[in-house]
């Protein structure tokens, strides 16, 4: 695929971010929608193209008066809508569709018009997960840990620096749920979820939505708002099943969608400005960090505790405060998008002076899929 | 730690021989008589070469304790703090279990040690495969 054909010109959250009772879930997808297209001057009228998940795209598109020439409902966890944009931008390139929205809302802690998150006993997660005691993903996503843990000698004291660090971002952040700063003791002496995890381990529960509008990098030019072009796009999907994951050190998901998006950019990961790697919990940025090649295995928990992905630091990280300090949904990939978006344009709270490129990089279910999208602001 | 209550599978016809051998205290696996690959879950044929051409067998029992977590918080069927562990078989594939017969703490439950698989009755229809520190 062609790189930096298209952009992002419309980006938007909902208007209010935490505990949200006035709005169902759809409610949220339509509120981030309307954000957006008010974000660059778009009416319903002007939307050929809807992707979103959880919620089908034919709902949405009644919802909101959108009649599409395409639609996308790939529902694979919280990195939809990274693989929604690789989906998006294909679509626009080969002229399935002109002006493409992406919406995501998600009452996750409200939980006023979920559909219900269930395991059917048949599946295979059914049978042979479920009856073993998982409880959703604070029990599930962990269980990789302690083989990582041990394979190259990291110390929980070394993965609480994740959430410390990230913390720092989100209290440059006005819109982040938790701002207060927090110590490795803090981490530490929180409550116990699932050992070795502690409750500041694990990310937050809250409501809320996104949306982006996609168009021609051509067309981009005569928006309102600053185009985000995409520079690269990988995804990929390992198992349902964490028990069943190849390498309990290493997502294969990662190292497929990461390097592919890498390589359709051009680019060096020197040349990265500015990261976001999915963080529902503290150590999917280590295997982020390790997978997408940014550092060798084992390495990417010295790299945090020594300061280098902190504010001042050489690879800003997760800078909105990720989905253990910012706000998680549930499916927290549209945040981290738009959160890559505002550092491109150079509008985000926490700004990186100059920021050129961004890598998002977003999971899926426990480990189950992968998206990356490199984002730039360099003109084609 | 068991009790009654726990969520128990519900088998297909493509996994009906394994709850079969587990109720007849049998740990099957599958092996591919093309590419001699040995896997799990239970499929009616090879992940690696997709042959149809695949065979039921009888795996030791033996493993090792590849990773866990030490779940704190209350599900139908379990007492907190449990172990919510995956074990790697002899044979070479892992699965997702409960290590029984063992403190259930970070101090008992040591990556790499061996373990031996225990039956565990359900219900009439469902046994599940346990695990327990190796004896000997």
């Amino acid at each position: 695929m062609p790189h930096n054909t298209v952009a992002v010109v419309g980006a938007a959250e909902t208007t209010k971010l935490g505990v949200i009772p006035d709005l169902s879930q759809i409610g949220l997808h339509a509120d981030a929608a309307i954000n957006a297209m008010a974000d660059c001057g778009l009416k319903p009228k002007d939307i050929d193209g809807i992707a979103t998940a959880n919620e089908t795209p034919v709902q949405l598109a009644h919802y909101l008066g959108i009649t599409p020439t395409w639609i996308d409902g790939t529902s694979v966890g919280g990195c939809s809508f990274m693989i929604h944009v690789r989906h998006a931008a294909a679509a626009i390139e080969s002229g399935l569709a002109k002006t493409i929205l992406i919406t995501h809302g998600e009452s996750g802690k409200s939980r006023i018009g979920n559909p219900p998150r269930s395991v059917p006993p048949s599946s295979l997660a059914g049978q042979f997960e479920q009856p073993f005691g998982p409880m959703g993903p604070p029990s599930m996503f962990t269980i990789p840990v302690l083989r990582y843990m041990k394979t190259y000698g990291v110390t929980v004291e070394q993965i609480a620096q994740v959430c410390v660090v990230q913390r720092e971002w989100a209290a440059k952040n006005p819109r982040a749920t938790f701002r207060n700063p927090i110590t490795t003791d803090d981490v530490l002496n929180s409550r116990m979820i699932a050992y070795p995890f502690r409750l500041l381990m694990c990310c937050l529960v809250t409501d809320g939505g996104g949306a982006l509008i996609l168009t021609s990098a051509e067309r981009a030019r005569d928006f309102p708002t600053k185009p985000v072009y995409i520079l690269g796009t990988g995804e990929s999907a390992e198992t349902p099943m964490v028990s069943q994951m190849e390498d309990f050190t290493s997502s294969r998901a990662f190292r497929v969608a990461g390097p592919t998006a890498f390589k359709e950019a051009g680019i060096a990961h020197k040349d990265v400005d500015h990261l976001m790697i999915y963080d529902a919990f503290a150590h999917l940025p280590l295997y982020g960090l390790e997978d997408l090649g940014f550092l060798p295995k084992g390495e990417a928990a010295a790299f945090i505790a020594g300061r280098n992905t902190a504010p001042g630091g050489s690879l800003p990280l997760n800078t909105n405060g990720g989905g253990l300090s910012y706000m998680h949904s549930g499916m927290y990939g549209m945040y981290a998008l738009q959160e890559s978006v505002r550092q491109i344009r150079g509008v985000a709270p926490a700004q990186i002076p100059g920021a050129k490129i961004s890598v998002c990089h977003g999971v899926g279910g426990m480990f189950a899929a992968s998206g990356t999208i490199i984002f730039s602001n360099q003109a084609p | 730690m068991a009790q009654a209550g726990r969520a128990l599978p519900q088998p297909t016809p493509e996994t009906q021989h394994f709850w079969d051998g587990t109720k007849a205290n049998e740990l099957l696996l599958q092996r591919c008589d093309d590419c001699a690959k040995v896997y799990f879950p239970p499929r009616p044929f090879c992940p690696v070469c997709a042959s149809r051409k695949v065979s039921v067998t009888k795996a030791s029992g033996r493993a090792k304790l590849f990773s866990y977590v030490i779940h704190h918080r209350a599900v139908p069927g379990f007492t907190p703090p449990y172990a919510i562990a995956v074990v790697e078989l002899a044979e070479g594939p892992r699965m997702m279990t409960n290590i029984v017969d063992c403190e259930q703490t970070a101090e008992a439950l040591v990556l790499d040690m061996p373990v031996e698989v225990v039956f565990q009755p359900q219900d009439d229809a469902i046994t599940l495969p346990l695990f327990r520190p190796a004896k000997g």
